[in-house]
């Protein structure tokens, strides 16, 4: 603790804290209000869609499961790549933040894929209540995937162009805060989604 | 203690200082295999019909702990300054909130 209070106090700021740091957790705590809100409304219509397909007849566990654990893998490579800076090797930083991107494209191919099994078996964001707050939850975690891809790729570009600020590893540290928050509003939205089982409607 | 300790000690101590004061890259692997670990007895009580009963608890259980474990290893909650875990509490307090206050007012808990 006291080891990070010195770290800390080096920044110039009223707090002793970089104030990009303090941003990046209010967005953070922000974006809990957003992600609460469509998964309030995906469990309030849980179980009332007057008519098929229900998430039973659309739903593949493993092959969500598999994605889940793809997202996973990307949290592990995202810290690496931030210790990899951390310890002045940004060659090998540049490399785990690629395979980062990687992985969250993998994710979002997955969940591409999956949206669009889904509408050809008839679900779609018009078809029922389930269809639209389903599309509407995992669509903007992907939109938010989508972006983090965006950001990693963009800090690998200016780290090998050699335009990353005196310290590389406070710019990955932000991003990566941003990636893991992702990742653990997917770890709620697996879990209330997909594998808390909704019963037909009788 | 001996010398050889004290040195041994000194460079961890300096090692983890030039991180920021995080974890080494062990210590996150480590982490990943118990989230990952984790993620497979989710998927598995899934289909164990013998806990059926008790599934959403469990459920719910798992998805804490996952959630714990990436927010304090690695978003760093557990070793930065505590500013940034309340800021982060705060968010999730409201989100919290607003998902009870939404249910409660439509009837969701008496279904």
């Amino acid at each position: 603790m006291a080891e990070t209070l010195r770290h800390e106090a080096s920044h110039d700021t009223s707090t002793g804290l970089p104030n990009t740091k303090l941003a990046m957790w209010l967005f953070l705590a922000s974006d809990c209000l957003f992600f609460g809100a469509l998964i309030a409304s995906y469990v309030l219509y849980r179980g009332a869609s007057l008519t098929g397909p229900y998430p039973n007849d659309v739903f593949d566990i493993p092959y969500t499961s598999v994605s889940s654990f793809v997202l996973l893998a990307s949290s592990l490579t995202m810290v690496l790549a931030l210790s990899a800076f951390q310890r002045e090797d940004p060659a090998r930083g540049r490399l785990w933040l690629v395979t980062t991107a990687l992985l969250g494209l993998t994710f979002v191919g997955g969940q591409a894929y999956e949206f669009t099994t889904f509408y050809r078996e008839g679900l779609s964001l018009s078809a029922n209540l389930f269809g639209s707050t389903f599309f509407v939850l995992t669509g903007f975690h992907g939109a938010h995937v989508a972006i983090g891809i965006l950001m990693l790729l963009s800090l690998s570009a200016m780290s090998f162009a050699g335009k990353l600020p005196g310290d590389q590893s406070f710019p990955v540290e932000m991003v990566g805060l941003y990636w893991h928050f992702v990742d653990i509003v997917w770890i709620v939205i697996f879990t209330v989604v997909y594998l808390i089982p909704t019963p037909n409607p009788t | 203690m001996t010398e050889t300790q004290v040195e041994q000690r000194m460079e961890g101590a300096s090692a983890r200082r030039r991180r920021g004061g995080h974890p080494s890259p062990k210590e996150y692997v480590r982490i990943a295999i118990v989230l990952a670990g984790i993620t497979g007895l989710e998927v598995a009580v899934y289909y164990i019909d013998a806990v059926r009963d008790f599934l959403i608890p469990m459920l719910f259980a798992f998805s804490l702990i996952k959630f714990a474990l990436v927010a304090l290893w690695f978003m760093h909650l557990r070793f930065d300054s505590r500013v940034y875990a309340r800021f982060f509490a705060m968010g999730l307090a409201f989100a919290i909130t607003l998902f009870v206050i939404v249910l409660l007012t439509f009837g969701v808990f008496a279904r």
